[in-house]
């Protein structure tokens, strides 16, 4: 990978997109969304948890991931950057209706799906991801302090976590499918900046 | 969505717009929370459901879902050897007159109790109609003869490291069984094989896989989920803050 910090003779115009802090605000929550998967895989599928056992200890982990998932973004709030993109990540325009209209068409042409800095399913898996995480939080509490809460709420909230944590997997799983397909968008989050070709095809709102 | 907004402004400052973002997060947090309250419910429609469903599925991926019906493995050790009709022993001791070793082969000789009843784990799986095979624990302990002394019974597993107990009272019950057989077929290394112990009425982590020990003692001692918050009386729909319908 041909580092472009080289102000010298840069090659092509490189935009900032992403601040260090929001970096590693990514980086931190992936790991340990990562963890939380990669646990609960292996004391849900029973293939794997017949090859790691050790179930006292995954489920420790998993906890502590979990508990731990929101840190990062709450501790970003400090960042002036972050606070400004989650702005960005809320606010819904009309560019941001005709996206999603194109996208339950499958219409793929840029020009049929005008985006600001974030385009509109980015914001939506963002929300969506935001509030799933706290429900998973919620109901994995409950789970964890069984001699807290009433009987009833304990199944209740098992039921949930097992089906949502279903939901999540499938999604992450497009989420990452998507940056695998999009080396330049990758490329944003690890160095912090992006090529001025790609923003204007991907994003032509976005005035950085 | 928001058919007063004028039509694409290309230049829209990111401040304005509706904020969907935070009404989607708050959807999903109350979704969650509906989610919760209707559990009951919607579990029974979907076990009701599934269950149907795995009768039917040849590629057997309903047993990956949730509810979705069978059994799942869980062992508190990173690996479990296995042992064979040669080299399986079980040892009966403790408070007893007559200390007593028994093979595969002579566990098999003695007569066996068949029953058909529901499995229920403490995490909410449920398996309807599970038949298990075995010698009646308290034809052992009559066997061995406990003396006076003894109150309880701890059993030990040859995975090293889990252990579970009964009062005597309860290890005398007629639906509790040192299993050979699950589902009709010699029970196999994953479900706990070639011996565990079955104790119908109770939740299933009462049901020790890998048996190799049962030791007559003067007190009921914790096993090892319940040193890590598990009730001792696991009685199911009765204990574990659980309302499941009973086993047996």
């Amino acid at each position: 990978m041909p580092l472009r910090a080289d102000a010298s003779a840069p090659k092509t115009v490189r935009l900032p997109r992403f601040s260090r802090a929001e970096r590693w605000i990514h980086r931190t929550t992936a790991v340990l969304m990562g963890t939380c998967v990669v646990t609960a895989a292996c004391l849900y599928l029973p293939q794997l948890a017949e090859l790691v056992g050790r179930r006292e200890l995954v489920v420790r982990i998993h906890e502590w991931a979990g508990i731990a998932l929101p840190v990062p973004v709450l501790a970003g709030l400090a960042s002036r950057a972050f606070r400004a993109d989650l702005g960005r990540l809320n606010r819904f325009g009309a560019h941001d209706r005709r996206w999603l209209r194109a996208a339950l068409r499958r219409d793929r042409r840029h020009a049929s799906r005008p985006a600001d800095k974030f385009n509109a399913g980015q914001k939506i898996y963002a929300a969506w991801i935001a509030g799933a995480s706290l429900v998973m939080l919620g109901t994995g509490l409950l789970m964890w302090f069984t001699h807290l809460t009433p009987l009833m709420w304990r199944t209740s909230a098992t039921f949930v976590h097992d089906w949502l944590a279903l939901t999540i997997g499938v999604v992450l799983a497009g989420h990452i499918g998507m940056a695998l397909a999009d080396p330049e968008a990758r490329r944003g989050l690890r160095t912090g900046a992006v090529d001025r070709e790609w923003a204007e095809r991907e994003h032509p709102l976005w005035r950085p | 969505m928001n058919p007063e907004q004028p039509a694409d402004p290309p230049d829209e400052p990111p401040a304005q717009g509706k904020p969907i973002g935070r009404r989607v997060l708050l959807g999903t947090l109350g979704l969650g929370a509906l989610g919760v309250l209707t559990a009951p419910t919607l579990q029974r429609g979907l076990e009701a459901f599934l269950g149907n469903a795995a009768d039917k599925d040849p590629t057997g991926l309903t047993g990956l879902l949730p509810n979705g019906g069978g059994f799942r493995y869980y062992s508190v050790t990173s690996s479990v050897p296995h042992k064979s009709a040669e080299d399986y022993r079980l040892t009966v001791d403790g408070l007893v007159h007559r200390p007593t070793t028994y093979t595969l082969a002579d566990l098999r000789k003695l007569p066996q109790t068949r029953l058909v009843k529901d499995v229920q784990c403490v995490t909410g799986w449920r398996v309807p109609g599970t038949p298990f095979e075995g010698v009646r624990l308290s034809r052992l302990l009559d066997a061995v003869g406990v003396r006076p002394q003894g109150r309880a019974v701890r059993f030990t597993c040859f995975d090293g490291a889990y252990t579970e107990s009964l009062t005597l009272d309860q290890a005398r019950r007629s639906d509790v069984l040192v299993a050979l057989r699950m589902q009709d077929k010699d029970l196999g290394h994953s479900h706990g094989g070639p011996v565990r112990l079955y104790v119908a009425p109770m939740y299933f982590y009462k049901s020790a896989k890998w048996l190799s020990g049962i030791t007559v003692t003067d007190e009921v001692r914790p096993g090892y989920w319940e040193e890590r918050g598990y009730d001792v009386d696991a009685w199911v729909g009765r204990s574990n803050g659980r309302d499941d319908a009973p086993t047996s």
